[in-house]
């Protein structure tokens, strides 16, 4: 083995500790970026640090090489402290490229670490990326630290004598940056040496070389003069208990099948491959000795016309989507609120309208789900706050499916699905049993079945094919209470609309009441919902800490509102709501409470940074004196 | 599954409580009296049976069914059904659909189904006509067609609904006619104990928007010569007298006159379970008025069905990584601990 460096990694420099810190590793979409981020993350995480993630990538499998087009970036953020997003302002930035530079360079706080492949900046490259002449000359460049490392001459000579192509050999580029960035912040190799092990283990040369890359990397940030110090970041002091690194998209996976195993389903899940949410049937086809049944349908209707026979069946039914295919899914999702079946309708959502912004993230799909559908058609919506949050929205909402008999949609979206967290691993044996009943078998004495003869909560009884007695027919068509059957009676539609509308309301009983972080009553209440929690959290913490009378309220449940709602939004002199929309939830608000809420929106298929919310917050304190 | 003994079941325990909404006339009510007919044959307990529908008339027929049943949206029985028998593999489930449901707006579920090969029985009523919304022209009706929407006569090809389902590798395929009930029943069976997608055409007669648009085949005076009874093993022969018969010239087939040195051996012999489905479609292509137009099964073969391979797979990995454990999967990547 050519690993050589030092034990356990120590440094001989000097060490500057700090409370946390936010890198990019920026380069081609074929530069492995993506890999570089996760990897960082992960040994982050091992190393105890609190961390949020936020991965950036085209749209393009492999733009053309070195256009600003195919600049693919992954944002670290690792902490001592708690944190909610992240970060701002990178405090470093790793430039394989003069694109990557170009960019990502308005991100970099003044003064902040700049290291760049300088083999990469040749006339050809800088040129690709609309720079007259060489970035890393310019004058501009001077308010940061600049690192011009020979990344890949310092990669090749690595690998030589392991027989790899100039080409396979850059390949390995990304493991070099990776080892420098370890050694920068004081990040133990281990966990990536084992990943290489396990990830190209088969092929022994390519693994060999990425360890040589990596150490190298390592070894050059530890004997260059160039690196005067580096930096430590201590693990966070999170709640105790085992952690584990979790994406959005996986936790959602996983907290659908702890949901089916929870009420002794089998999970059936019917879904077309689209960006970003495609990474949950991935992730739930890996599961089939749970009795899982992924059907990839040959497009959107069918993924959910299959789901919805599935759950006619008895099982636990999902389809999973973003916008573009949740538009599709319109006339089949009021089919299953008819039909008044349990269905989980998951919409990762993404940069729209139309195809929008397939890897950006936006929120701008309230709307259509509280709307999308022809007629009367209320469906109950959750939306998911961080990555770890989606496990246990994936448990609510199939409870609240259940007990109500009615298809739930939850919203996730891009910066959840594909950001990680830490995640505190519950025991299985102590999440609470979701019980759900189905009709027994039953002699009628030639009475037919009642199949809309509801409970308290007005849900229908959930009777499946395989039960004596209860055979029955559902259908789009209205239906007479009680029976089912097909009815066009004016009195009897207006009763089922009621009903139905009556059934969505109801289940405001059963969800938590909402909790406001900061004063009851105040000068400012900040709204909040999905996605933007983190940084809304930070940036009402941020104001809080500076006296300010503010408050934050964050809303899981966006239909129905939770019943407290409206006495936390008259209880503070203005309301704020942040969107990365053109102000959906403030519209239904306004609408619904007669609230003066104000908006802050963005609709650049990024996340809202804490200092854009608290210069809002600031500006409406100001104006208001 | 049940083991007690089934009881015996007839035509009116399949018969619901709902009142028929068809035109009187209509081809269905037909369709729905030999359905009812058959099932007690196929020995299913009524509510281990599901008829699932799309939109227009004949999708009402899962209400009249005492079975379970989903009426589900325009085009989409096809995918409904997919995923119930996945998700069940133990039920009976039947699709009932129409032209314009199963090849216009269904087009694309239907295709899919059949080439899957999941155990569905799809029965396409095919009047030639949109009935439900008054009489537009479907993707079967011939060139034109002067309907509502086509005043100066349709102008685009007719699909031919067998020729698609065999162009998709089902694995059965079979028409009937509405009025040809006992020959109608035999397919329905046929297609009942059909292990995988099973299609089913039927001429339908609309007596409202399109009637008498099947009269070559069903009056008494014609069918003779317009229909030809395919039997799997037995030369294709027709006519009142059935004195014709259908022989092959290289892949072209020609009407024949039996007699003057012309011998029953001489004429195609039909194979319903040929490997290959050249034959079958080198039939659902006789057309009226230039051939007689088979009935009866033209494809009955088998390959594996989709919601065995999905079981079969869930069966393989509980026995390569045993039943599934949420405290495995939770820590299955790598993990540190905070104290």
């Amino acid at each position: 083995m050519a690993s050589t460096v030092s034990d356990s990694n120590k440094t001989e420099k000097n060490v500057i500790v700090l409370e946390g810190a936010t890198v990019r590793l920026a380069g081609d979409s074929g530069d492995g970026m993506q890999l570089a981020g996760t990897q960082l993350t992960s040994t982050s995480a091992l190393l105890g640090n609190d961390v949020a993630t936020f991965p950036d990538f085209p749209a393009e499998i492999r733009a053309p090489r070195g256009t600003l087009a195919g600049v693919s970036g992954y944002q670290v953020h690792f902490s001592s402290q708690d944190i909610f997003t992240p970060g701002d302002r990178l405090n470093a930035l790793v430039a394989m490229n003069p694109a990557a530079l170009k960019t990502n360079i308005q991100d970099l706080e003044v003064g902040g670490i700049l290291i760049v492949d300088n083999d990469s900046f040749d006339a050809k490259s800088y040129k690709l990326a609309g720079y007259e002449s060489n970035p890393l000359d310019n004058t501009v460049l001077e308010s940061y630290k600049l690192f011009r490392v020979p990344m890949t001459m310092l990669t090749r000579e690595s690998v030589k004598g392991l027989g790899l192509s100039q080409k396979e050999a850059d390949r390995c580029r990304n493991f070099l940056a990776m080892g420098l960035l370890y050694w920068l912040y004081g990040r133990n190799l281990d966990a990536t040496l084992r990943y290489i092990e396990s990830k190209f283990g088969g092929k022994p040369d390519v693994a060999e070389a990425n360890r040589r890359a990596l150490n190298a990397g390592w070894n050059y940030g530890e004997t260059t003069d160039a690196f005067v110090s580096s930096y430590r970041v201590e693990a966070a002091r999170l709640k105790p208990g085992k952690y584990t690194n979790i994406v959005g998209n996986q936790a959602l996976a996983w907290g659908l099948i702890a949901a089916a195993r929870l009420s002794g389903k089998e999970l059936f899940l019917g879904s077309y491959p689209i960006t970003p949410a495609s990474d949950i049937l991935h992730e739930l086809s890996k599961y089939k000795n749970f009795g899982v049944k992924t059907f990839q349908a040959e497009d959107e209707i069918a993924a959910i016309c299959s789901s919805i026979g599935a759950s006619y069946g008895g099982a636990m039914a999902i389809t999973t989507s973003s916008g573009p295919g949740i538009a599709l899914k319109g006339e089949a999702m009021g089919l299953a609120m008819m039909l008044e079946l349990p269905l989980l309708i998951i919409n990762v959502q993404r940069g729209g309208p139309s195809t929008g912004l397939p890897t950006k993230t936006e929120q701008a799909d309230l709307l259509q789900a509280l709307y999308g559908r022809n007629g009367e058609s209320p469906l109950p919506i959750v939306a998911a706050r961080s990555p770890g949050d989606c496990f246990d929205v994936a448990l609510e909402a199939w409870r609240i499916s259940t007990r109500f008999m009615v298809p739930v949609i939850i919203l996730s979206d891009g910066y959840i699905a594909n950001g990680a967290e830490p995640w505190l691993i519950p025991d299985a044996n102590a999440l609470p049993k979701i019980e759900i009943k189905h009709p027994g078998p039953q002699s009628l004495n030639g009475e037919p079945f009642r199949p809309y003869q509801r409970d308290e909560k007005l849900a229908r009884p959930w009777a499946i094919p395989g039960t004596e007695g209860l055979m029955h027919r559902v259908g789009g068509l209205e239906k007479q209470d009680i029976t089912g059957n097909v009815s066009y009676d004016a009195d009897n539609h207006e009763h089922m609309v009621g009903v139905r509308a009556q059934k969505v309301a109801n289940i405001a009983t059963e969800i938590a009441p909402l909790e406001v972080n900061g004063p009851a009553s105040g000068d400012l209440l900040v709204v909040s919902w999905g996605g933007t929690y983190g940084a809304c959290t930070t940036a009402v913490e941020r104001c809080q800490e500076r006296g300010l009378s503010v408050a934050h309220v964050h809303l899981r449940w966006l239909n129905p509102f939770p019943a407290n709602l409206e006495q936390i939004l008259r209880s503070y002199k203005q309301v704020l709501v942040p969107e990365l929309n053109l102000g959906q939830l403030r519209m239904v608000l306004r609408a619904k409470f007669l609230v003066n809420a104000i908006g802050l929106n963005k609709v650049k298929g990024k996340p809202f940074v804490i200092a854009e919310i608290v210069k809002k917050i600031n500006e409406m304190l100001e104006s208001s004196k | 599954m049940t083991t007690k003994e089934l009881p015996v079941l007839t035509a009116n325990d399949f018969a619901s409580d709902q009142d028929i909404r068809w035109c009187p006339g209509c081809g269905d009510y037909s369709i729905l009296a030999q359905m009812k007919k058959m099932m007690p044959s196929l020995g299913i307990p009524r509510e281990n049976i599901v008829f699932i529908s799309g939109i227009g008339c004949s999708s009402r027929f899962p209400y009249y069914m005492n079975t379970y049943g989903i009426h589900g949206i325009h085009g989409r029985a096809p995918a409904i059904a997919t995923g119930l028998k996945i998700a069940r593999p133990d039920l009976q489930v039947w699709v009932i659909t129409g032209d314009g449901d199963a090849l216009s707006i269904g087009g694309n579920h239907f295709v899919h189904a059949i080439r899957r090969n999941p155990d569905l029985k799809i029965v396409m009523f095919n009047n030639r006509i949109y009935g439900l919304t008054k009489g537009q022209y479907s993707p079967t009706s011939p060139v034109g067609k002067v309907t509502k929407s086509s005043p100066m006569g349709a102008i685009d090809s007719p699909l031919n609904p067998l020729s698609v389902a065999i162009g998709c590798e089902a694995t059965f395929v079979a028409r009937a006619i509405d009025v040809n009930i006992k020959h109608l029943t035999e397919v329905l069976k046929r297609a009942g104990e059909h292990k995988g997608t099973a299609f089913v055409e039927v001429y339908q007669n609309c007596n409202v928007f399109n009637d008498g648009a099947f009269d070559y085949a069903t009056s008494r005076e014609t069918k003779t010569e317009t229909i030809i009874e395919l039997e799997h093993g037995k030369p294709l022969i027709f006519g009142k007298n059935r004195d014709k018969g259908i022989r092959l010239i290289g892949t072209h087939p020609e009407i024949v006159s039996l007699g003057n040195g012309i011998k029953e051996d001489d004429l195609l012999f039909h194979d319903e379970r040929a490997a290959e489905p050249t034959l079958a479609y080198l039939l659902s292509r006789m057309r009226y008025p230039d051939f007689p137009e088979p009935i009866g099964v033209l494809r009955a073969v088998e390959r594996p069905r989709y919601e065995v391979e999905v079981t079969r797979q869930i069966t393989e990995a509980r026995g390569k990584r045993g039943e599934g454990d949420l405290n495995k999967m939770f820590n299955s990547g790598e993990s540190w601990t905070v104290t």
